[in-house]
């Protein structure tokens, strides 16, 4: 894939993803996992696991690894610029001029209704990846545990990855020996 | 024009300690944010809400948008360019890192077994994240550690629209339809209920 078609294909998921990192799931999947075959699921769920944890915005670490996979440094670099392009001039624009607009009540309403849409588009993909991951009963205790720690428990997700990455660790090493 | 290259930099320097520090994704850059507000008085507290606002509903990161957003109030153009790119530059760097040593390593026993730990766990942190968008965006305020927990009218008329959005976008027929056609519709719907 060239570095104009990376910039061009993250430039349309910058654009489209509204309401935060997450957003930007089901767009991955269809254009890096099924339409244009870059990365696997599998490496995706990889990915957005690795960019919970480490520092900065989300869909920045993601844009980050999937520029890397497929063009190494500069095409980590191409694909975060793309993912930033549009909600900059957007964002200035708002600043500028648009604000009066955004007080607007039908632009209220018009946001509702998208985020409900974002919200089912997620629900499908992130039933896609867990259908692909969670296979037998030990996987299964681990996505549970993950979701019940974070919403019932209120730990950060920095402590879980790195919790569920020991006990992967810790269980390959058990293994091996 | 010294003053303003200064606060260039400042806010350059002062987004990239954010991007390097703010772990968990766009809203946890609010925190130093309001900082940034306290200490060069660059936004009030009223602001901050209405920035955090417009960057949850316009498109892209919520981090981005708001670095955008607080640099152009700075230093306009240029202080949204830098802003952004200070927020942005120890992502790039540290992935770059971590997707180098991944590859290299990517073969090793001990890698695969982290990872098949990981991937299940990464998947409930995902459906946590998905699950409490869900509750914001049908207008319920819900607190599992403390078992509270408000909803009113709308938010049953919201689910209604969310659960035929969910369905079409798992039937087979129309699942293939591209992303952008149901944010457009849910924008029309949006604006048809008055939601």
């Amino acid at each position: 894939m060239s570095l104009r078609k990376l910039y061009l294909m993250f430039l349309k998921i910058g654009s489209l993803m509204i309401g935060g990192g997450y957003s930007m799931l089901p767009l991955l999947i269809r254009e890096l996992v099924e339409r244009h075959k870059i990365i696997t699921e599998d490496e995706l769920t990889d990915y957005m696991a690795v960019a919970q944890c480490t520092p900065g915005v989300i869909a920045i670490n993601t844009a980050t690894f999937v520029g890397y996979k497929v063009r190494r440094v500069l095409g980590a670099i191409v694909a975060s610029l793309g993912v930033i392009t549009v909600p900059m001039i957007l964002i200035a624009l708002i600043a500028a001029v648009l604000k009066p607009l955004m007080e607007y009540e039908i632009v209220a309403h018009i946001f509702a209704g998208i985020r409900l849409a974002v919200c089912a588009l997620i629900t499908a993909s992130v039933f896609k990846l867990y259908k692909k991951t969670v296979t037998n009963v030990t996987t299964f205790a681990l996505f549970l545990l993950a979701f019940l720690f974070v919403t019932v428990g209120g730990i950060s997700p920095v402590f879980v990855v790195l919790g569920a990455a020991i006990i992967g660790l810790a269980w390959g090493g058990l293994k091996k020996c | 024009m010294l003053t303003f290259l200064y606060k260039l930099l400042l806010l350059f320097v002062e987004f990239f300690k954010t991007g390097l520090f703010a772990v968990g994704g766009g809203l946890a850059t609010v925190p130093f944010i309001r900082d940034m507000g306290a200490t060069y008085g660059w936004i009030t507290e009223f602001e901050l809400a209405n920035i955090i606002a417009i960057a949850e509903s316009t498109p892209g990161p919520i981090g981005v948008n708001t670095a955008t957003y607080v640099g152009y109030l700075v230093c306009g153009i240029p202080g949204a360019i830098l802003a952004t790119l200070g927020l942005v530059t120890p992502s790039v760097i540290i992935i770059i890192l971590v997707a180098k040593a991944i590859r290299k390593y990517s073969d090793s026993y001990l890698v695969r077994s982290l990872f098949r730990a990981l991937r299940p766990a990464a998947i409930g942190l995902i459906t946590a994240a998905g699950f409490s968008l869900l509750l914001t965006s049908l207008g319920v305020s819900a607190n599992f550690t403390r078992f509270t927990f408000s909803a009113n009218w709308y938010s049953l008329l919201k689910f209604g629209i969310y659960g035929v959005f969910t369905f079409f976008a798992f039937w087979k027929k129309t699942a293939k339809i591209h992303p952008l056609f149901f944010i457009l519709a849910g924008g029309a719907i949006g604006a048809i209920l008055s939601l």
